[in-house]
């Protein structure tokens, strides 16, 4: 799953395969743009990159990927 | 489920459950929702509560507790181990429970009390009337519908959405963010009764590694460490299995645990207008110890409680609901919570040299009494300059 940042030409990319769904990302994201619906993680809009959720994750599920790159 | 309650319910762990139990016991209507299919699944959690935390609740059963523990040992970066065994030998301290059967005993005792359960149901949006939380929007299995309620009681955990969307901020500090990965592991040696703390640098940057005994030969093997020290190539995940790899090497894991806890100060204000925030959801986590089972049973208990009283008054405001915040502040867990918040501020500063030297100087001492306050008494006992260092917190342990 991406999601294009609204500010940036960056994109949060949720790597499903590797997500635990454990909620983490969630409590530190300033923007509150994630929820963890049971075995899923949404990531609205108003997400703006900022990599804060993909440093804490225990598993590493989250990158912040530039959008050449996708 | 009706369409309207006295009391909704946001999530099924201890905080909520705690919460609908009471309500109805209080005469209340309660409707308990919860996200996932299953109460107490998946575990998120290192499953350690106290035998006195517990015994203001309820009468321990086999069924819900995995083992009894009669002491501890902290190992020091160094690799010393120090032992703290229970006053009286081989008495308990504590228990590591069973979450997945733990959790669903305590809905199962909201719903015999008389609570509606629904799982798989998610609360999506509140309801809100002029700033004033009157219930919430729920989904289930791609139904919505409204459900009102005089009170509302967020016990939507770690994750919690629903309060924010109300217009409180729950944001986690990076730095007060646990980050945790723990294995369920068989066929490891391990003293079966003990539950042991590694600290240091090297193993647990700003947290602490566990083995809490589920088993004579099984543990929950776990770690947390600060949000701020995570990162790519050194996350939750790196750490454990380096430290499971060197120290049991042979064992298997059975179950693989992720997770957040919050080590910050509980939420400035846990009340809204006709909203009430129990356990993680309001940040009451022990902020040394990580643990919050029983600061959930407590809060949500006492939400329940208050949120009675105000709805037999026909008052839910804020500031009617404010006797809640103010009473979990000033009870033991409030002041707890308070001054293991400055040790912890304290202990993570602390480089590992330093660390070696109190626990080798408290290991020398005998612990007349087992408990976090005792142990924190000794290290000031033995190491003096501590109580300048530690400043304001000095006077609360007198």
């Amino acid at each position: 799953m991406k999601v294009r940042s609204n500010i940036f030409s960056e994109m949060l990319n949720v790597r499903r395969d590797i997500c635990g769904y454990c909620g983490c990302c969630v409590s530190v994201c300033p923007e509150g743009a994630l929820e963890l619906i049971d075995a899923y993680l949404s990531v609205e809009q108003n997400c703006t990159s900022c990599g804060i959720c993909a440093k804490v994750c225990p598993l590493g599920a989250l990158e912040v990927v530039h959008e050449k790159s996708v | 489920m009706k369409n309207q309650y006295d009391v909704l319910v946001i999530g099924g762990g201890p905080a909520g459950a705690l919460a609908a139990r009471t309500a109805v016991e209080k005469g209340l209507s309660a409707l308990l929702v919860e996200k996932r299919p299953a109460i107490g699944a998946p575990v998120r959690c290192a499953e350690g509560l106290g035998k006195e935390a517990l015994a203001e609740f309820m009468e321990p059963d086999e069924r819900w507790i995995s083992a009894e523990m009669t002491g501890a040992g902290i190992v020091a970066p160094d690799g010393f181990e120090m032992r703290l065994l229970s006053a009286m030998a081989g008495s308990k301290v504590g228990y590591i429970l069973d979450r997945k059967f733990f959790d669903r005993e305590l809905v199962w005792q909201a719903a015999d009390a008389g609570a509606d359960i629904s799982v798989k149901t998610r609360a999506s949006a509140p309801i809100l009337v002029d700033g004033v939380v009157k219930g919430a929007q729920i989904e289930y299995c791609g139904q919505v519908s409204n459900v009102k309620a005089d009170v509302v009681i967020a016990a939507d955990g770690v994750e919690s959405k629903f309060s924010r969307w109300c217009g409180i901020d729950t944001t986690v500090p990076v730095r007060e963010i646990m980050s945790g990965m723990q294995y369920v592991m068989t066929d490891i040696d391990i003293d079966p009764h003990a539950t042991i703390f590694y600290l240091g640098n090297e193993v647990a940057p700003e947290g602490y590694l566990w083995i809490f005994p589920k088993g004579d030969r099984a543990a929950n093997v776990g770690i947390g460490i600060s949000g701020r020290k995570s990162g790519e190539g050194h996350r939750a995940k790196d750490y454990l299995n380096r430290f499971v790899k060197k120290t049991f090497p042979n064992g298997k894991t059975i179950e693989c645990i992720v997770g957040g806890v919050s080590v910050c100060r509980p939420l400035e204000c846990t009340v809204g207008d006709g909203l009430v925030l129990v356990g993680d959801a309001a940040r009451v986590v022990d902020p040394l110890t990580g643990g919050g089972i029983y600061n959930s049973m407590f809060t949500g208990r006492l939400a329940a409680t208050v949120a009675a009283e105000c709805i037999a008054k026909g008052d839910v405001s804020k500031k009617a609901l404010m006797a809640y915040d103010k009473s979990w502040r000033a009870s033991k867990m409030g002041k707890t919570i308070e001054r293991n918040y400055l040790i912890k501020e304290y202990l993570i500063k602390q480089p590992d040299e330093k660390l070696n030297a109190i626990i080798h100087s408290v290991a020398k001492m005998n612990l007349k009494e087992f408990s976090t306050i005792s142990l924190i008494k000794e290290i000031i006992r033995v190491n003096p300059k501590l109580l300048v260092d530690l400043g304001a917190l000095a006077a609360s342990l007198r």
